[in-house]
């Protein structure tokens, strides 16, 4: 029963963290002469003050949830995966060709479609750094980091060449847009507010996430080249294409995620030539995000929700107080350096409770913790 | 414990260095006219604006609220700003704060969250939104019949979707383009001129389509080199494309969008000629610019605001241009450019207001 | 037209144009190179670099001294470099995200400063190009090797001098042997704690001149966001130069010099879409990477903390 209420108290332990680095932001915002009572009034109410308040808040915690979810995969396979937002930007180009490609088609066809293009998308765009790490030992932080640049090029050249919304081409100033798909080709609303079929089903995702990583052989395996990569050799498992498959599964992950927006919010692919006009760095906060929920897919629903509220109350607030955005910038980071701090009392407070349970001869609760790397779990 | 308490003491302190630079910055005279860099974060006192024009006293008590949506910063010497700029000048215009409120959310570069950014301030009340920035337009579309009470203005375009309450606007940059560069074309020795862009696109592919026409049309033997760089904010390619142009020969560069301050230190350390577009850019390099193709967007801003009071809340579109006073050619007057070129300005300048000059932009 | 690309004078000018590109991967990346061959990866090297180039730009502009300007530059890329190292080093904390945090907090910090202490764009006399006498009038390489400015010669200087440290000097093993295998160094009585503190504070200073060679060497301007991914290119050029300050110079060379070609190829007019044209350093670097079959072992303790079992 302690153990439970303890456990559940790391759970919460981001959130007291969120907190501490909020009340630093008190301080900055003090400076500021804006009153920090206000502002945090107008983030809270920017996130769950009303239902349209927390529809907004859900829409910009689905893409999050669906970049942590595979983050989740990548990280247990000890992969780190930055590339999220070139994965998000590949796979939104491959679902919104489909879309504006097949106009004949049902529309519950071409958004089926078009999700599994924007995971191929993402999962090609995720799976070349795999690919080099395993099989030509590029460090997988290189070429994410490249890839990102590279998709964005790519992103502005499809935008403005092949892909542009015939309406603009005409035009002499081309804004790099697609043209807007068809009605019955979006992901339904709920009406009257933005929220909108994706969250669903990045949900239900989030089960199947879960199910994949204990449940299944390959998440099983996928775990344990994570933890061990030696031992799973020996163990006859075949190290290097678990290696690209985490990398596979995290980048087909960010891929939905950008097809997701395309259908479900913008209803077009848009940009202003950057990679965070189209993706709002989903691709990144979609890591701290997974770091929030522990880097459990379930747990991750949660903290996407937690982060996005953070995210789009932080708009607010900016708006209702007039400060900078740059403090809203600011404060994002300060949020995750706390919370990614707070860390090592959750894994003091983890391995205390190991070592009591070992004591009384009882077995440990099943834990999904970040792979300490300590023990080999074959 | 002792150890988040020093995070925290650590984290406190950064933020005190915030505030104590914070504090004297918003008393501090404003650096650079027309900018009032302290004004966003401190709304209480109107000292921010300037004197205010003797005005009568407006019919209704109530202040006309607008709210602005845009993708950079409103100190980016650039696109943002030449909007913000204008809505002051509108302010004093007015008669100051308690006539013309105005709110603003700046760096809105993710489409979504100007979306939300749009519809709260128009779930406010406010009299006018304008979404300053064309990746704005969806958004709009679906927002705008929500609020018809509501006036939305959408720049730069000239599409209003046909919604009763969307105004579009619009720059004509390109004529201030063909007018720079016809006076670089008349001013450049080597014959060969460099144009630094972000990206191929809207504003800018005007602009530089128009500088390109006006420079062939003075005389064709000169080469104009164009560099787009691929992005709004890295000042260092930005820099280094300036740099290439002055190794391959130019002597006057021209360019557009946020990141072109680094092309213009370049320039200032070549010794070679700047001409810019959207603010007046005389003040980074007194030395060399020649001449800025400023907006003057109160322009636009007068005529959606006398529309809105007569009932109308959109359905029009307005273009900012030379003919409206919208765009105006400011030049240096640090730098004497000759008479004769001057001359050919203004005569450009009024060639493209009477129609008697056409810009021709190739493909 | 791609003959053009041929002629002397652009061979030149691409040279010229790519090593002073160079100069703040240069910074930023040796800085890394000591953390992550102590075991630690930092990626909050961007807000480390806007931090410093605020900060050296500030000084510069108000007090007219250059020297004073990087000085500063140095101290607050070591107070982020405090924070990360601590960070790091006593809470253990996920390096790769709380790195995303620090690049998070300066690159708001960096602008929030900017907006309440400067308030608008200006221009600064940094430093001006130094010509090197009779070297600089050599037709060609003069331009290239011996007409840079100060802070450029500095960059370069500091690959042979970090080569030395790390390779010839007992800090440089015991750096070495932390990031390799932390528990044995230990165990010899190097203090693991405080070589990471040094490397990290070490990589937060560098970083913190990476930002003010570009805000008062190279551009003469501060803008928010000026780095636009510099400081993420530069961490990237750390693994592609094999964690070596020779691979590292090589790598920030290579990078700077097809995106000089790149440049070059837009203004002489060469018909490749803009678009194309910008992904070529990106692109090459992976290539060149890839076909250089590296077998080069990255430290066997990176981004793991270190926890003595008592």
């Amino acid at each position: 029963m302690r153990a439970k209420l303890s456990s559940l108290f790391d759970g919460l332990l981001p959130v007291i963290a969120t907190l501490a680095a909020l009340a630093v932001g008190a301080v900055m915002l003090l400076f500021l002469r804006a009153n920090p009572l206000e502002a945090y009034a107008a983030l809270w109410d920017g996130a769950f003050g009303s239902t349209n308040a927390f529809a907004e808040t859900l829409v910009k915690a689905t893409p999050l949830l669906l970049v942590a979810l595979g983050i989740c995969i990548s990280f247990r396979g000890d992969v780190i995966n930055i590339g999220g937002e070139g994965q998000m930007i590949v796979g939104a180009i491959l679902a919104t060709w489909v879309g504006l490609t097949f106009t004949s088609l049902p529309g519950w066809l071409v958004i089926v479609l078009a999700m599994l293009a924007g995971f191929l998308g993402g999962g090609i765009w995720g799976g070349i750094p795999g690919f080099l790490k395993a099989y030509f030992n590029v460090n997988e932080i290189l070429s994410t980091v490249m890839m990102n640049a590279i998709a964005v090029q790519l992103m502005n050249f499809m935008l403005r060449g092949p892909m542009i919304d015939p309406s603009q081409a005409e035009l002499a100033s081309k804004i790099p847009q697609t043209a807007r798909l068809l009605e019955n080709f979006r992901l339904p609303r709920w009406a009257p507010t933005r929220l909108h079929l994706g969250a669903l089903i990045a949900v239900v995702l989030a089960i199947l996430v879960y199910i994949l990583l204990w449940r299944t052989v390959l998440g099983y395996r996928i775990r344990a080249v994570g933890q061990n990569p030696n031992a799973s050799r020996y163990a006859g498992i075949n190290v290097k294409r678990y290696v690209v498959l985490a990398l596979l599964l995290s980048g087909a992950f960010a891929g939905l995620a950008g097809a997701v927006q395309v259908y479900g919010v913008n209803y077009r692919m848009i940009t202003d030539g950057s990679a965070s006009g189209f993706t709002g760095s989903a691709g990144f906060n979609g890591i701290v995000a997974a770091l929030f929920g522990q880097l459990h897919p379930i747990w991750s629903i949660p903290a996407s929700i937690l982060f996005g509220a953070l995210l789009v109350g932080a708009n607010k607030m900016q708006r209702v107080v007039q400060v900078p955005s740059a403090l809203v910038i600011a404060l994002n980071g300060l949020v995750v350096v706390f919370v990614v701090s707070s860390e090592i009392w959750r894994r003091r407070r983890q391995r205390r409770r190991l070592a009591a349970a070992r004591e009384d001869d009882t077995p440990p609760e099943p834990d999904s913790d970040t792979p300490v790397k300590t023990e080999v779990h074959v | 414990m002792k150890k988040t308490v020093r995070l925290f003491m650590l984290f406190a302190l950064l933020a005190l260095v915030v505030g104590a630079c914070g504090t004297p910055a918003t008393e501090a005279p404003a650096p650079a006219e027309p900018t009032q860099p302290a004004a966003p974060a401190a709304t209480e006192e109107p000292a921010m604006t300037e004197e205010p024009a003797m005005t009568e006293e407006p019919a209704t008590m109530e202040p006309f609220r607008v709210a602005v949506v845009m993708p950079s910063a409103i100190n980016d010497l650039a696109f943002s700003q030449s909007m913000y700029d204008a809505l002051l000048r509108v302010q004093a215009d007015m008669g100051g704060e308690s006539n013309f409120e105005i709110v603003y959310s700046e760096n809105m570069f993710v489409v979504d969250d100007a979306a939300a950014a749009i519809r709260d301030y128009a779930s406010q009340g406010y009299d006018l939104v304008i979404a300053h920035g064309s990746q704005y337009g969806s958004s709009l579309q679906e927002i705008a019949p929500d609020f018809p009470e509501t006036s939305f203005a959408w720049g730069t375009t000239v599409d209003t979707f046909g919604e009763p309450n969307i105004f579009a606007y619009e720059a004509a940059a390109d004529q201030g383009g063909y007018v720079n560069g016809v006076v670089a074309a008349s001013l450049t020795q080597s014959d060969v001129i460099g144009v630094v862009g972000p990206i191929e696109t809207g504003d800018a592919k005007l602009y530089v389509d128009g500088f390109k026409a006006g420079v062939a049309a003075t005389n064709p033997d000169v080469q104009v080199n164009v560099n787009y760089i691929g992005s709004f904010s890295d000042v260092a390619l930005a820099s280094e494309a300036a740099n290439t142009h002055v190794s391959a020969g130019a002597d006057i560069l021209t360019g557009t969008a946020q990141m072109v301050v680094g092309a213009i230190g370049v320039a200032e350390e070549n010794n070679v000629l700047w001409f810019g577009t959207q603010s007046n850019q005389t003040s980074l390099a007194p030395s060399i610019v020649v001449a800025s193709q400023v907006y003057h967007w109160e322009v636009v801003l007068n005529e959606i605001i006398d529309s809105i009071h007569n009932g109308t809340l959109g359905g029009t579109s307005f273009t900012i241009d030379l003919e409206n006073g919208g765009e105006v050619i400011e030049y240096n007057p640090d730098y004497t450019i000759p008479a004769e070129v001057q001359t050919l300005a203004d005569d450009t300048v009024q060639g493209i207001i009477d129609g008697s000059i056409t810009i021709e932009m190739a493909e | 037209m791609i003959s053009d690309l041929f002629s002397v004078t652009v061979l030149v000018g691409i040279l010229a144009s790519g090593i002073r590109l160079a100069t703040p991967y240069l910074y930023a990346a040796i800085g890394e190179t000591f953390g992550q061959r102590s075991g630690v990866l930092n990626l909050g090297v961007e807000g480390q670099m806007l931090l410093g180039a605020f900060a050296a730009f500030y000084v510069a502009l108000t007090t007219g001294n250059l020297g004073l300007a990087v000085l500063v530059s140095m101290l607050v890329g070591a107070i982020l470099g405090l924070a990360m190292a601590f960070v790091t080093v006593n809470l253990h904390a996920q390096q790769g995200i709380s790195g995303i945090g620090f690049y998070l907090f300066g690159l708001g910090m960096s602008d929030l400063l900017f907006q309440k202490m400067l308030g608008t764009v200006e221009t600064v006399k940094g430093f001006p190009k130094i010509h090197i006498p009779f070297l600089s009038d050599i037709p060609g390489l003069g331009e290239i090797f011996f007409s840079q400015n100060l802070m450029v010669y500095v960059a370069y200087l500091l690959v042979p001098i970090a080569w030395f440290v790390l390779n010839k000097t007992t800090l440089g093993l015991k750096i070495r042997s932390v990031g390799e295998n932390p528990e044995a160094a230990d165990s010899l009585g190097v203090s693991v704690a405080g070589i990471r503190y040094f490397t990290i504070v070490l990589g937060g200073t560098l970083s913190g001149v990476a930002g003010a060679s570009l805000s008062i060497a190279l551009l003469n301007v501060f803008q928010q966001n000026m780095t636009s991914g510099l400081g993420f290119i530069a961490v990237a050029l750390v693994y592609f130069g094999g964690w070596r300050p020779w691979g590292v110079l090589g790598g920030a060379l290579l990078f700077s010099m097809v995106n000089s070609l790149q440049l070059w190829i837009q203004v002489l007019g060469i018909p490749i879409p803009s678009d194309i044209a910008v992904m070529m350093p990106y692109v090459l670097t992976i290539l060149v990477l890839v076909a250089s079959v590296s077998r080069v072992r990255g430290p066997s303790a990176l981004t793991k903390p270190f926890e003595r079992e008592d």
